[in-house]
Formats: C-alpha cells, sequence, structure tokens
C-alpha cells in the first residue's frame, strides 16, 4: 500500500490563515439513499479545518453510463463535475468508485480534447476518497467517537484496487473507543454490487452478496464498516432480508459518531 | 442485432441458473475455490521479487508481439533445421484439415491428447472423429470431461466441476465393460484406475498431440507442462507428434522461458514448478533411443492476428494460467461452462467475443462486477477488467446493447445533467417509497427492481435528499 497520492498531488500554497477549501461530491447514492453519510463528510472535513463546499450543480459521477460503455454521456457528465468544482483545493468523496471515476477515469475520456484533458486531469490530481484524505492527507488525530461493538471491514473493490484503500479505514477506526475489529478471510472478494451489475445479474449478484453476507454471519462481528454505499445497501438488503442481526452503517458516520440512529436498512425506531 | 442479443442474454441467464441450481456444480466450485488463491497467495508471499519477475514476463510478451513475424520466422526455421515440420493455420477448420492429414497419412487409427485448450478451440476431437480416428484425452481432468461428453470448464483444471462422487459414477461406468468391475470411490484409486486404463492407451497410440506452453524461437522447441507425466508420454510413444499452438505461443529464448515459467506455475496452482516440464525440440535423431519419427507444429492464428496493433493486444500476452479464473468471483458462482465457449472467466469474456466475433457473446463483458481481482493476480499484467470495459464501449458503439437500456441510459445522462430538475424528479419516489414503507427499513418490492427485491430488501431511501436538505438549510443561513 503506498501513499503515492501525497507525493504526486502538489500542495496548494496556502496564506497561514485561509483554510483549505474542499469540494464534497456527495455522490448519488448517499444524497438520494443516506444524506447522513454525506453529513458525517462534512462533520469530519470541519473538524479537520476545512471549508467545506457542496456544488450544487453535482449529482451522479455517470458510472452507470461508464461502466455501460457509453462514452458520449459520461463525457457530458464529466465535464459538468470537472466545472462544478473548478474552484475547490481538493474534491473529497465519501466512495472509492465514484472517487476513482473523478480521479482515473476522468482522465481518459478526453484523449481528443487537449483543453478538457488538461481541466480532467487538474481534477483528478486534486481528487481524494475520503478516508484516504483524512488519514493521509490531513493526518487526523483526534476522533472522537465511541461505539462498543466488533466490527468487520468490506473491502469495496475499486477503492482497494484503484486507490490502495486499505489500511487508511482501519487505521482512523481505531480511534474510535470501544471498537474492535474482526478481519473477514475474503474481505476484499465482491459483494455482487456492481452498480447496474446487481439488475442485469441479479442470480450471480446474489450469489455472491450470500456468500458474503454467510462470511459476516459465521464471524463475531456485530457491525459491517465500509466505504462504499452500494456495496452496503446490497449487503445490509442481504442482511435485512434474512433477518440477521448485523448492522451496517457507513465508515464515515461511525468516525462522525453518527449511529444513533437506525442502521442502513433498518426500521425507523418507534416510540 | 438487438434481437441477436437478446436471444444471447436469454441463453446466458439460462446457463447462470443452470449453473446455480446445480448442487455438484455448486460444491466442487466452492472447494476448489479457496484452494487456488490461497495457495498463489503463499506462492508468491515466499518469492518477495515476483512482481518484479511479472513485469519482465510482461515486457517478454510484449517484446514478442511487437516482432511477432521475425520471432515466429525464426522459430519454423529452427523446427525446420530440427527435422520438423510447421503448418501455418489461418483458422480452426484449416487447423483441423491439417491434422486430419497428417493422422490419415501416417496410417492412424488412435490419438491420445496431452492437454490442449487450443485444439479444444479448433473442435479438434469432433474432426478427427470424423475422419475415423479414436481419439483419448489423456490429462486426467480432460479425461474425465471426454467421459462425461463435456468440454473443460477451466483452463487448467478441466473437471474442476465434478465432484468425487460424479467421477466414481463415470469411472464405473465406462471402466467396467474394460474389467474394471469394482466401484472405486477413493481419490488415489480413481487416479490408479485411470492411470491404468490410459496406459494401455500410450502404448497402443499410432499418433499423439500436445499444446504448447511456449514455443521457444531460438531452439525450436516447444515447452509443456504437466503435473501428471502425460504430455511426455503423448509426445514421446506414438510415431507421429503433432503439437497445436496459437501463434501468440513463441517467445524468444530459454532464458525467457526461465522467467515465464517462474510465474506461470505460480499464479496457476501455487507451485513452484509444475511437477513435470518438458522441452521436445523434434522428432527422434538417429542417437536418440526414443521419440516419435514425425514432428510436426500447426500454429494457429483464428482471429489473434487482427488483434495485433489494436486495442486488445494485451489479451496476446496470456499464459494461460487460470488466475483469473481462480480469482474470479462471478467464475466461482457460475463455473466454466456458463460462460458458453471453451475460454471461461475474465481472459474468456475479454477473448470469446475477440475470436468468435463481437455479437457472438454480449453477456460475456458485461457478466462483471469490474471488481479487478483478475487484474490484479495477471501474471503478464493484462488488464483484464478494462479490457472487459472496452469490450462494452465497443458494443454501446457498434449498438450491439439493447434499445431500451440505451434509451433508458440516454434519459437518465439528460436528467443528470439538470441538477435541479434531477433533484425535483428524484424527490417523487423517494417520497413515494418512504410514503409506502412505512417506518420499515426496506423494500420488499420496487417497480423495475425486481432483480434486486427477490433476494434483498431495498433500503428505504432518504425523505429529502442531501442536496436539498444542505441547500435549504444554507437558506436558512443567509
Amino acid at each position: 500500500m503506498g501513499i503515492q497520492g501525497a507525493i504526486l498531488i502538489p500542495m496548494k500554497t496556502h496564506q497561514s490563515n485561509s483554510p483549505i477549501t474542499v469540494g464534497l461530491f456527495v455522490t448519488c447514492l448517499a444524497d438520494l439513499m443516506r444524506p447522513q453519510v454525506a453529513f458525517a463528510a462534512v462533520s469530519l472535513l470541519e473538524h479537520a479545518q476545512c471549508e467545506v463546499r457542496v456544488p450544487r450543480g453535482q449529482s451522479c459521477c455517470g458510472q452507470p453510463a461508464l461502466n455501460s460503455g457509453d462514452r458520449a454521456n459520461s463525457i457530458e457528465i464529466a465535464k459538468q463535475v470537472i466545472t462544478e468544482f473548478s474552484d475547490v483545493d481538493y474534491v473529497v468523496v465519501p466512495s472509492g468508485s465514484c472517487a476513482d471515476t473523478l480521479k482515473n477515469k476522468y482522465p481518459t475520456l478526453f484523449s481528443k480534447d487537449m483543453r478538457w484533458a488538461r481541466r480532467a486531469q487538474k481534477l483528478a490530481d486534486k481528487t481524494w476518497e475520503l478516508t484516504k484524505f483524512l488519514f493521509e492527507k490531513i493526518e487526523l488525530k483526534d476522533i472522537d467517537a465511541t461505539f462498543d461493538g466488533v466490527y468487520t471491514y468490506h473491502d469495496s473493490c475499486t477503492g482497494l484496487r484503484e486507490l490502495s484503500i486499505y489500511e487508511q479505514p482501519r487505521e482512523l477506526l481505531k480511534q474510535v473507543k470501544g471498537l474492535r475489529l474482526k478481519e473477514l478471510k475474503d474481505s476484499n472478494v465482491c459483494c455482487g454490487f456492481g452498480g447496474l451489475f446487481s439488475l442485469k445479474y441479479p442470480d450471480i449478484s446474489t450469489h455472491l452478496v450470500s456468500d458474503k453476507c454467510a462470511e459476516i454471519c459465521n464471524s463475531d462481528a456485530d457491525l459491517v464498516l465500509g466505504g462504499d454505499l452500494g456495496c452496503l445497501l446490497n449487503i445490509a438488503g442481504r442482511l435485512r432480508r434474512d433477518n440477521k442481526k448485523a448492522r451496517v452503517f457507513h465508515i464515515a458516520e461511525m468516525l462522525a459518531g453518527m449511529t444513533d440512529g437506525p442502521a442502513i436498512g433498518d426500521p425507523e425506531e418507534s416510540e | 442485432m438487438s434481437e441477436i442479443s437478446s436471444i444471447q442474454r436469454v441463453e446466458f441467464q439460462d446457463r447462470v441458473r443452470t449453473a446455480l441450481n446445480d448442487v455438484h456444480l455448486q460444491r466442487a466450485m466452492a472447494k476448489a475455490k479457496s484452494g487456488f488463491v490461497d495457495k498463489r497467495l503463499e506462492a508468491k508471499n515466499a518469492l518477495p521479487e515476483f512482481d518484479q519477475i511479472r513485469d519482465a514476463a510482461r515486457d517478454i510478451k510484449d517484446h514478442v508481439l511487437s516482432n511477432l513475424d521475425t520471432y515466429l520466422e525464426l522459430y519454423e526455421e529452427k523446427v525446420i533445421e530440427n527435422g520438423g515440420h510447421v503448418h501455418w493455420a489461418r483458422d480452426a477448420e484449416e487447423a483441423c484439415s491439417i491434422i486430419a492429414e497428417i493422422c490419415k497419412a501416417s496410417g492412424a487409427r488412435t490419438v491420445t491428447k496431452g492437454k490442449s485448450m487450443v485444439s479444444e478451440e479448433m473442435y479438434l476431437n469432433p474432426a478427427l472423429e470424423a475422419v475415423g480416428m479414436e481419439v483419448v484425452e489423456t490429462d486426467l481432468g480432460e479425461y474425465i470431461v471426454q467421459l462425461a461428453g463435456e468440454t473443460p470448464s477451466h483452463i487448467i483444471a478441466p473437471a474442476v466441476h465434478k465432484t468425487r462422487e460424479q467421477i466414481t459414477d463415470l469411472f464405473h461406468e465406462h471402466h467396467s465393460p474394460l474389467g474394471y468391475t469394482d466401484r472405486v470411490t477413493q481419490r488415489e484409486a480413481l487416479v490408479n484406475e485411470a492411470r491404468s486404463v490410459l496406459r494401455e492407451r500410450f502404448v497402443s497410440a499410432d499418433v499423439g498431440i500436445t499444446g504448447a506452453n511456449f514455443l521457444v524461437a531460438e531452439t525450436g522447441a516447444n515447452v509443456i507442462v504437466t503435473n501428471e507425466g502425460n504430455g511426455d508420454l503423448t509426445s514421446s510413444l506414438p510415431k507421429v507428434h503433432i503439437v497445436t499452438a496459437g501463434i501468440e505461443k513463441v517467445i524468444p529464448s530459454l532464458e525467457d522461458l526461465s522467467v515465464l515459467l517462474r510465474v506461470l506455475a505460480r499464479s496457476a496452482t501455487g507451485q513452484e514448478f509444475s511437477a513435470y516440464t518438458s522441452i521436445y525440440s523434434g522428432p527422434r535423431r538417429p542417437e536418440d533411443g526414443e521419440g516419435p519419427e514425425a514432428y510436426h507444429v500447426v500454429l494457429l492464428d483464428n482471429g489473434r492476428s487482427s488483434m495485433l496493433g489494436s486495442d486488445y493486444q494485451s489479451m496476446l500476452r496470456c499464459i494461460r494460467c487460470g488466475a483469473c479464473l481462480n480469482h474470479c468471483p462471478v467464475y466461482g458462482a457460475i463455473g466454466g461452462h456458463a460462460y458458453g465457449w471453451i475460454y471461461p472467466g475474465p481472459m474468456g469474456s475479454v477473448l470469446t467475443p475477440l475470436l468468435n466475433g463481437f455479437d457472438s457473446a454480449v453477456d460475456l463483458p458485461n457478466a462483471c462486477t469490474l471488481n479487478g481481482r483478475c487484474k490484479e493476480v495477471c501474471p503478464v499484467h493484462i488488464p483484464l477488467s478494462d479490457l472487459l470495459l472496452k469490450h462494452r464501449t465497443e458494443q454501446h458503439d457498434r449498438k450491439l446493447t439493447s434499445v431500451t437500456s440505451r434509451w433508458i441510459l440516454t434519459a437518465w445522462a439528460w436528467l443528470v445533467r439538470r441538477p435541479r430538475f434531477y433533484q425535483a424528479v428524484m424527490a417523487i419516489p423517494l417520497w413515494t417509497m418512504n410514503r409506502v414503507s412505512r417506518g420499515a427499513g426496506g423494500l420488499r418490492w420496487i417497480p423495475f427492481g425486481r432483480g434486486w427485491t427477490n433476494t434483498r430488501d431495498f433500503p428505504v431511501p432518504a425523505r429529502k435528499s442531501f442536496l436539498r436538505q444542505w441547500h435549504s438549510q444554507e437558506k436558512g443561513r443567509e
């Protein structure tokens, strides 16, 4: 696991008092399915003295189009994201796969357009996945959260393999008092989500998520944490269907101490 | 076009369902899965320079592919110098007829075969049987699938999808008439019985056909690695030895071979070296005690040369280790046969449309979660998941995807690019789903989402999107 990002990203020189500005790329799933993930990300970033901006003209990074081979639409969506986030120091994304799209996929879309290629690269250079940003860039040390429980971490594929996100979330979670880690042997094996894959090939997807949930249930973990909402919705959806007890949260919610409410897929607590 | 692809989709989805419901297949795959993965990791960890050797292996293959004509000609020259013959086959049909001719000309009746995926690619067995040859597979796994009337489901472990009970039944059925009337069930006894049956076949065979893991240009040799020694008996006992190989199998030198062998077995089975690594350089010379009288090499193109210089050229680096299959969660779930052709898993999903036509296997590049584990373990750094994504782009550009899915994508992209309108539209399902769920955490049914909700709850979305909440708060602050 390298921290090449920290070496390659040119540091913007700041006047001593001006905070760094971070544009939060919310991701469509956090926006629509679990706003608390985005609120948690904002809270963590503000805790780290960042000035957080949430550009209004954002919606989705375009993965559904990109992963369906639709370059024309991907390019249009990419241009919009590039424009919306042009005036912040960093772009932080609470998802490995969406961060990868901004960071590694957008620059490949503009091979015939040098101007946009440069702008895409500029966005790529300042884009960070949330846990990587908090751990490597901010070196966040004073997390104030408590949770008494045993968690297991699901390494989402794209974050793990394209952005080398493995130890960052685990290191950050060490700061949560009372939280203990139980590794799954196959923590790095796909949960079967794969975006549209889960709808196009539901039988295979179900098989994979069932394997994942069986492993979770056979461990002592009573909590599943991860950095990508897609995987977590998939895992939580399967666990709930089978009435399993393990609860599912996004890592941002845990780090920000926002775990009092219902976990992903859990019913609202009745009075 | 969309009609073709929708028919294939049904076929593929049917094969998937069959595989997922096949108790034997599921048991066999569950057993095989972690074995391959753990052993590879152990072997990798035991060799600190493994990743550097992978880089070197990739560089060797890239160098060859940039100079393929030169090395193939050099190789041919050397084979001829050694007293062998080289035949060039443009496609499967041509390859089969060349091989059938060689067999007929030598008066052969029985042909033994060492494992050769390229001969599966050319449908060689039925072609030889059609001209009256009896064909016997000698690799244990390949022998099992031959008895079962199937094709290999894995490129290095052809019968990985079979349980021991199934193999017991097959052997009992096919070996009883040969006098092996006891029903053997234990691993070792099964292997011994197969060995004993096959031993007679080796001795009586007229022609032996093997594949090649590598063809060495500087010496004109072909190299095969096996764990059973069947390749050696197939190559050296019959009068005629025929080697079948794709044109991309050539490498410059024995020095290069030593690099590639160091990553091959480790990636495939986690062994440092396979039990047998054999180098054959042609027919028997006067001073040799044994060996075939005639030595033929049939080099198959079958679409490979058109991959040269294309976006998919890196696929020709493949050394057929099977690591991408072993690490693919989809392959682990559905096994090899569901892929519909002889090359399964990630490498097959890239290769099949290239060799058989883009419209021949529309599902394969899509039936992948793009988890990238294949790319991570490939010993020659083929960016398999990137190539699958490239296929999807190709399909989209060639309009091989369904009209409906393209229309939905375009409508969705239109909406996404109008964020305010998008928020207004999305508010409708958010409101509805919250209304319907009445405080439950998950929905058991959503429109157009049965694939999800048949087996999973759909977590209830937010009442109000984050962006709407955030910006109304901001307004409040102002």
